[in-house]
């Protein structure tokens, strides 16, 4: 168990899932015994909009917002909403972020974010979750439970593997839980 | 036990440990968990039998029943957004005169930087001194559940009801949250006793029950005092300078004072109203400078000044010159005020910032409005004035449809439109969803129909009250406890307040809604176009 509070931030656009994946967060830190708060945005603010949760792990947690720079994994479902989170992310933050544009009247090209995305350079994991589900699951719905699973596979997030499965089998319904499960050992893959 | 849980969801174990027996309220963003959560647990044979909860059709109406109940010996709690206080706050004044029998606590969600809300960015702590109800504000989903079960406590011990005042950041707030586990609750009756002189506001009666009032709330102040309701936290030893902190705020000052290696001891201000003086003189008494961190207005700061000066006349109150009135605070906005009087150094910690194109709310896929909005702006002739209202239809005032010239409260649509009808030779179109025809939209329909005005009203009947999570509502046949009951047809009540030109149209039959648009901006008499499509995700939920 680490000391540190660990902050994950995770950005998205309403609808996509982004509170679920709070929620499966939460779950897992919390059934490793760490102290746990997080933020969260419904109504209005979930239509279609850019939408920012904040979770924060650790021995003892206060705020449920995470400072300014204090963020030290930034996920992202959305290409576009990952490089909003630039203004908030630290010298150290990494960012995991969906290969996926949701785009709007006025929005960037992919290559317009990517080229934005370079000054962060190796912090930057571009992964394509939306492509892979859709080919290996034939449901880019679960897209953002296989960014859960590279998440903790490769140690951007210090949670057990075990844990965030104990997370699905209790907070996911049970007719969607093989499927869950499913995508988040996709990334171990 | 403990469990994670949303600050909406502790307030509901808080309630049910309390032994509440009677829920209402009306939906709204930051609030609407609370009455969602306690109709999936109220009566039937997996909830609890003894436990009655509703939507009811406005805020006003919540709270009356919930006055029903409580005088006739039934814990009751009563939930809604900001603006409902507004709406009930008629009932509100006279009930915290007559006083409460059983236990009663009302839920209030303020939300500050207006995520989910238009209207105003409301302090709803405000009512506290205009009605004199006790209030008490959580920083995080422990104290949601222990606070909900302390004003039930406070509200039975001085017959009073009590207000949870919470704000975004505690309402949608989760941690692990410690609590009992309740038994399910066996079926119960009430009895109204007869006893007008406690019910019955009637002159000269009022004037006693004032002066009751007002000294209840002395007692609670001095049993706040005992109970140690405000707390002090932090180093005892003393200190020249103190920080005061209420609600969430409270938690963004432990955060700065580890940011910047301070051990400033903090008096936490858990009830707002009546303020217990005593407790404050104390912390006050030794200090030279005090900060006061609260959110949205200056109340307390307000407060400290008035008791500095008898308790410390030279004490320096820091607050709102430091902090804004506009927004909610954060770590970085409390490290700053903080920096500045405790003379330490801060510097904010962020790379510089892109300005990338903002994504603003948007209609989902399938929503019937998709049909609606666009024929309306095509049909309508150059200059026509479009009446926005509250829910999804919000959604009108941005693009692509950038069609709404004002937006107001619940049913203000109607009721503004036809102050413009009276005033102009301009058309006016007023649209609203069903929810909000029900909670307000009534009375200004009645008054257009009255005062013999013309606006056209388009009602979006998409079978729900959606944009707060999916609420029923008088027009969908079943209750919040999914009983079948009266289907109030919009038409009906219409056609009853003698409105002449009433059309029932599903919008997606495109060239009988145009059709009926321009049919009904002539005419001399109040016209009523319902659009009756279903709600997109109520459809796709009604298919799982």
């Amino acid at each position: 168990m680490q000391a540190q509070t660990f902050n994950i931030i995770i950005s998205g656009v309403g609808g996509q899932g982004v509170i679920t994946l709070l929620s499966l967060i939460d779950t897992a830190a919390f059934i490793e015994g760490y102290n746990v708060k997080s933020s969260e945005l419904h109504g209005l603010s979930q239509r279609g909009g850019s939408v920012e949760v904040h979770v924060r792990f650790g021995k003892k947690v206060d705020s449920p917002l995470i400072p300014f720079g204090s963020a030290d994994l930034i996920m992202s479902l959305e290409m576009l909403e990952g490089l909003r989170e630039l203004a908030r992310a630290g010298k150290n933050t990494k960012f995991l972020v969906n290969e996926y544009c949701l785009p709007f009247q006025g929005s960037l090209t992919k290559e317009e974010i990517k080229a934005h995305f370079k000054q962060i350079g190796d912090r930057l994991h571009l992964i394509a979750a939306f492509d892979i589900c859709k080919e290996k699951l034939q449901n880019e719905v679960v897209s953002t439970i296989y960014l859960l699973g590279y998440a903790v596979h490769k140690k951007l997030i210090p949670l057990k593997k075990e844990s965030v499965i104990k997370a699905i089998e209790s907070t996911v319904p049970e007719k969607y839980r093989e499927l869950n499960i499913k995508a988040f050992q996709l990334a171990y893959d | 036990m403990k469990k994670i849980l949303l600050g909406d969801e502790a307030i509901v174990q808080g309630a049910l440990e309390a032994g509440v027996d009677f829920v209402s309220g009306y939906p709204g963003c930051p609030s609407a968990e609370i009455g969602d959560e306690f109709l999936k647990i109220a009566g039937g044979p997996k909830g609890h039998p003894g436990l009655y909860a509703e939507w009811s059709v406005n805020e006003k109406v919540a709270l009356e029943a919930a006055i029903g109940a409580s005088f006739s010996g039934l814990k009751s709690l009563v939930n809604m957004k900001s603006f409902g206080i507004n709406v009930c706050s008629d009932s509100l004044l006279p009930l915290v005169y007559t006083g409460t029998k059983a236990g009663m606590v009302i839920i209030v969600a303020d939300d500050p930087s207006c995520w989910s809300s238009a209207q105003s960015e409301q302090d709803s702590r405000g009512y506290a001194y205009l009605s004199h109800i006790p209030m008490l504000e959580p920083s995080d989903p422990q104290e949601c559940r222990d606070f909900t079960k302390l004003g039930f406590e406070l509200s039975e011990k001085f017959n009073l009801p009590v207000v949870l005042r919470i704000t975004t950041r505690v309402a949608h707030q989760r941690m692990p949250v410690e609590f009992n586990k309740v038994d399910r609750r066996p079926q119960k009756s009430g009895e109204f006793v007869k006893n007008p002189l406690q019910f019955s506001t009637m002159p000269p009666r009022v004037l006693e029950m004032k002066k009751e009032l007002l000294d209840k709330l002395e007692k609670i102040k001095a049993y706040a005092g005992k109970l140690k309701i405000n707390k002090i936290v932090g180093d005892p030893t003393p200190h020249n300078f103190g920080i005061v902190a209420s609600g969430v705020a409270y938690l963004y000052v432990l955060e700065a004072l580890k940011e910047l290696a301070l051990d400033t001891p903090i008096l936490k201000v858990n009830l707002f109203y009546p303020l217990a003086d005593n407790t404050i003189s104390k912390f006050i008494k030794d200090l030279k400078k005090v900060l006061v961190v609260e959110e949205l207005e200056g109340y307390l700061e307000k407060e400290i000044n008035a008791i500095a000066k008898d308790a410390n006349p030279k004490l320096q109150v820091f607050g709102k010159a430091l902090l804004p009135k506009i927004g909610e605070l954060d770590v970085e906005k409390v490290c700053l005020a903080l920096a500045k009087v405790a003379g330490k150094k801060f510097k904010k910690n962020i790379m510089k910032q892109l300005s990338l194109p903002k994504r603003t709310a948007r209609l989902c896929e399938g929503c019937p409005y998709w049909y609606v909005f666009p024929v309306i702006k095509r049909i309508a002739p150059e200059g026509t004035i479009f009446g926005g209202d509250i829910g999804c239809n919000m959604i009108a005032g941005l693009l692509p449809h950038n069609m709404q010239d004002y937006l107001f409260s619940m049913g203000a649509s109607l009721g503004i439109s036809h102050g413009i009808k009276k005033s102009t030779k301009q058309k006016v179109i007023s649209i609203m969803g069903d929810g909000t025809f029900f909670h307000a939209g009534i009375p200004a329909l009645v008054n257009a129909v009255y005062n013999k005005s013309n606006p056209l009203v388009v009602i979006l009947d998409n079978r729900i009250t959606a944009m707060t999570g999916l609420q029923q509502n008088p027009g969908m046949g079943k209750t919040g406890m999914g009983e079948n009951t009266e289907e109030l047809k919009i038409e009906e009540i219409a056609k009853a307040c003698k409105v002449k030109h009433v059309k029932v149209l599903d919008p997606a039959n495109v060239k009988e809604f145009e059709d009926a648009i321009k049919e009904f901006l002539d005419k001399e008499e109040v016209s009523v176009i319902i659009c009756r499509r279903i709600c997109a995700l109520l459809a796709k939920r009604q298919k799982q």
